[in-house]
């Protein structure tokens, strides 16, 4: 028996950083909002406290914060000729879940992409030929460009209070920071974090090198900070316990501590917790989105009826979301024809670990999320690839984020897996290494892509999330090239062993690598090679709006959250401005 | 802080997690331990789910996987049997965040585990199989030579065993990794006794604030290791749900 309710203006499916964000200004224009999470009401008092909060076990290993795979899972395989079977545990990437989202556990690394990555394809063909790129690899435009997304780059920046050091204001190179970035109209709203003792090491020998050096951007505070929105946020302690954990000291920028309190004290917004949505209706044209159907905690059926409909949730679960719906040609890679699924990708993450005597004392676990130093001088197109036969790059830092001993306890290739070898190994390593992070792009690929599962099911009795995906070779290309240089780095600090570990295939989903899943509903210029326009506005159904690192045509060389909070205002400001006003399709197909 | 006189006493915790309710065990006698590196004598572990023939393979194979050494005790002075036991018999043993519905084929390495078996039937069925080929073998682990155990544990490692279906090397693999876990997450687990793993590495456990810390480079963080079951006077608490020291 399904039980129809009250319509209401917008519908928000996932409240998380994205929702929250267009909920409190949607319900600020006056507008009703209803938010459907799936997971429960938690906040930094009383969810997020000491002493429970400081437990690696429960929350790294057995990973409590993450969507419940038992009734939740995707499917993986490498290739499309092999039959995709459930992960059963995740360990690659962790989707969060419950109010805030995945943000609730992030790292607080907070980029933004270099113009050049939102014309890839354009700048690419320009600087190399059109002939470059392996054939299979598909890469395009956003259909933005960095000049439209400073502004909402800003508003994020400032909204989350981030702490850092801009290399480029207006066009001038600004000392200490990042000089290969994008311009940006003003600096970060709060100074870089304090630099830890990796860090520092990175950075004098980055700089003997000639390269360019410069402190994370860290959504970790340096300081007590009030946000444009009126809420405060504390300093970071540096207590090592961030990415798989919520912060207990408001001192980390999460939907909790940045905007949540201002949305729920709107009466114009009504947030429900425990409600798995089903599909976003459509009526008989199938041109037009009448609401939501969802489900409760206790299993009652509703049918929420809105004009507006925005999908929000995590990358993977908006490519789903599309697809249970019926939004969307599905991807056909056999073909090539077909949207939604298509263009999935993910990040190229590479270490290097550099072994020192035990007089050089590291405290690994004095770190925030983002602490570290790193450079940009083989990110993106920073570097030219005449002759090199892949595009793209890494940053390399040394932004090592903890020192929790379940998962950090670096010891050298050759040391027994077990055994007194091993434990000696272990203890003399622990305090005396330093871990260089290789973070890399990933571009879009033919046989890249998630479609629906064809045998296995969700707790609810729909088909599940299938995820065909491996490294493309211009990737592990990048790889290679980029770790060969950051050995050197380890090499100039005067590390007594060096070793790089660039990434290698076949992709692994028994491996954490990183939360970066991007792509499957991606954004563009052109309705036959993407799902949503520029405003991330379906082409399909205009009244549903899909907001998240899906809407990545590839991804860059840098963590994604950071340009999905600038797509996210940019969005609003299109809501706002255009389509509320007068709705409609915002661009003609 | 006081370091010298310490109380022990026993805290309410919510819902069980770990332990079903009929191993609720009282706690009035689990004192904290002194805070010292080494311990003689381990206090002995009440085991809930290897049964005593499990326990003699479990308790000198965790040894060789972690021994003790000049740098402090290994899996058995830390408790770790004790941890895997508490685990196995709780709701990790059961499946907790398994998906665990069919169909089940085997897959590629890089689709990893796609075995039926929770936690708990994967450690009974490996055990059965190697108490029973053991036992036709000769003689049983405990009493092998350290040099026969590390043989015969390279031979589950390498895979060459099948244990009624599960295949030696995942058995062995989740054994090592769990010991590892045992080993280093918080004593309120019922591993890490005395915080020894950490004590052993450096590492200053969950309380942590090192904002005037941290750009004072390369000086050796010297506090003792602290419990996220430790209040502010040394109390180790202990979760009643979880009995790690009895």
């Amino acid at each position: 028996m399904v039980q129809r309710l009250k319509e209401v203006d917008v519908v928000v499916i996932g409240v998380g950083m994205v929702g929250s964000i267009v909920a409190k200004e949607l319900a600020a224009a006056g507008y009703k909002v209803v938010g459907l999470e799936r997971g429960q009401t938690r906040f930094t008092v009383p969810e997020f406290q000491s002493p429970a909060v400081h437990d690696e076990l429960r929350f790294d290993i057995r990973k409590a914060l993450m969507q419940d795979n038992t009734r939740e899972p995707v499917t993986f395989r490498n290739q499309g000729s092999q039959v995709a079977l459930p992960v059963r545990r995740w360990e690659s990437f962790l989707p969060g879940t419950g109010l805030g989202g995945s943000m609730v556990h992030w790292n607080g690394q907070t980029y933004r992409f270099q113009a050049t990555d939102f014309q890839l394809a354009t700048r690419t063909r320009e600087r190399y030929g059109k002939n470059f790129l392996d054939p299979d690899v598909t890469i395009q435009d956003w259909g933005v460009t960095y000049d439209d997304l400073e502004p909402h780059y800003d508003r994020f920046e400032y909204l989350l209070g981030t702490s850092g050091k801009a290399g480029n204001i207006k066009g001038r190179i600004q000392a200490g920071g990042d000089p290969h970035e994008s311009p940006r109209f003003r600096d970060y709203p709060t100074p870089p974090q304090k630099e830890h003792f990796q860090g520092a090491m990175f950075r004098k020998a980055a700089g003997s090198l000639g390269y360019h050096p410069f402190p994370q951007p860290s959504s970790n505070l340096s300081q007590p900070y009030t946000n444009p929105e009126g809420v405060k946020l504390n300093a970071c302690v540096f207590c090592g316990f961030c990415e798989r954990y919520a912060c207990e000291h408001y001192a980390k920028s999460v939907p909790q501590t940045v905007i949540l309190p201002v949305l729920l004290a709107n009466p114009n917004f009504e947030l429900r917790t425990g409600c798995q949505v089903q599909r976003i209706d459509l009526d008989s044209t199938k041109k037009h989105a009448t609401g939501v159907t969802y489900i409760d905690a206790v299993g009652r059926v509703f049918e929420q009826p809105a004009s507006l409909v925005i999908t929000s949730t995590f990358a993977i679960n908006n490519i789903r979301m599309l697809l249970l719906s019926g939004i969307g040609k599905p991807y056909d890679p056999a073909t090539g024809h077909g949207v939604v699924g298509r263009n999935y990708a993910y990040q190229t993450m590479s270490t290097v670990a550099s072994f020192f005597d035990e007089d050089v004392i590291i405290n690994p676990f004095m770190a925030s999320g983002a602490s570290g130093t790193l450079i940009n001088d083989f990110a993106g197109d920073n570097f030219d690839h005449s002759g090199l036969g892949f595009i793209g790059g890494a940053y390399i830092g040394a932004v090592n984020t903890n020192g929790r001993p379940i998962q950090y306890h670096p010891v050298p290739p050759g040391t027994p897996a077990w055994g007194k070898g091993w434990k000696q190994a272990v203890v003399k390593h622990y305090n005396h290494t330093v871990m260089f992070s290789c973070h890399g792009s990933s571009v879009s690929q033919r046989q890249n892509y998630c479609d629906l599962d064809p045998t296995y099911r969700d707790a609810w009795g729909q088909p599940v999330l299938r995820i065909t995906f491996d490294f493309p070779p211009n990737d592990i290309k990048m790889a290679a090239y980029v770790t060969a240089k950051a050995v050197e780095i380890g090499k100039a600090m005067g590390a007594k062993q060096v070793v790089g570990s660039p990434r290698k295939g076949p992709y692994t989903v028994t491996q954490y690598q990183t939360t970066h899943n991007t792509g499957g509903t991606v954004m563009g210029d052109d309705p036959k090679t993407s799902v949503v326009n520029r405003y991330l506005q379906s082409w399909d159904v205009p009244n549903v709006f899909v907001i998240g690192a899906s809407n990545y045509p590839q991804n860059a060389t840098w963590n994604p959250t950071g340009t999905l909070g600038a797509l996210t205002y940019w969005a609003i400001d299109a809501l706002k401005n255009k389509y509320l006003k007068n709705p409609g399709r915002l661009v003609s197909a | 802080m006081d370091k010298v006189t310490r109380r022990s006493f026993v805290t309410t915790v919510g819902a069980a997690t770990v332990a079903p309710a009929s191993a609720l065990l009282p706690l009035a006698a689990a004192a904290a331990p002194a805070k010292t590196a080494n311990i003689a004598e381990p206090p002995k572990t009440t085991y809930l789910f290897f049964n005593a023939a499990e326990v003699l393979f479990i308790e000198a194979a965790c040894e060789r996987l972690i021994p003790a050494d000049e740098s402090g005790p290994g899996a058995l002075g830390a408790g770790v049997p004790n941890y895997l036991d508490k685990q196995l018999g709780g709701a990790w043993g059961a499946g907790e965040r398994l998906y665990r519905s069919g169909p089940w084929q085997p897959g590629t390495p890089s689709q990893g585990y796609q075995l039926p078996f929770t936690p708990a039937e994967l450690f009974h069925a490996s055990l059965r199989a190697i108490n029973r080929d053991l036992d036709a073998h000769g003689t049983p682990f405990h009493d092998m030579s350290p040099e026969a155990q590390d043989a015969y544990l390279k031979s589950l490692e390498s895979g060459a065993h099948d244990f009624d279906g599960v295949p030696s090397g995942v058995f062995f693999d989740m054994l090592l990794k769990m010991s590892i876990e045992g080993f280093f997450s918080d004593p309120v687990y019922g591993g890490n006794r005395n915080m020894v793993a950490w004590r052993m590495i450096g590492f200053p456990g969950a309380y942590a604030d090192y904002y005037e810390a941290i750009d004072r480079h390369g000086v050796k963080f010297e506090r003792e290791p602290m419990s996220l079951a430790e209040d502010g006077h040394g109390n180790i608490h202990v979760r009643q749900d979880i009995p790690a020291n009895l």
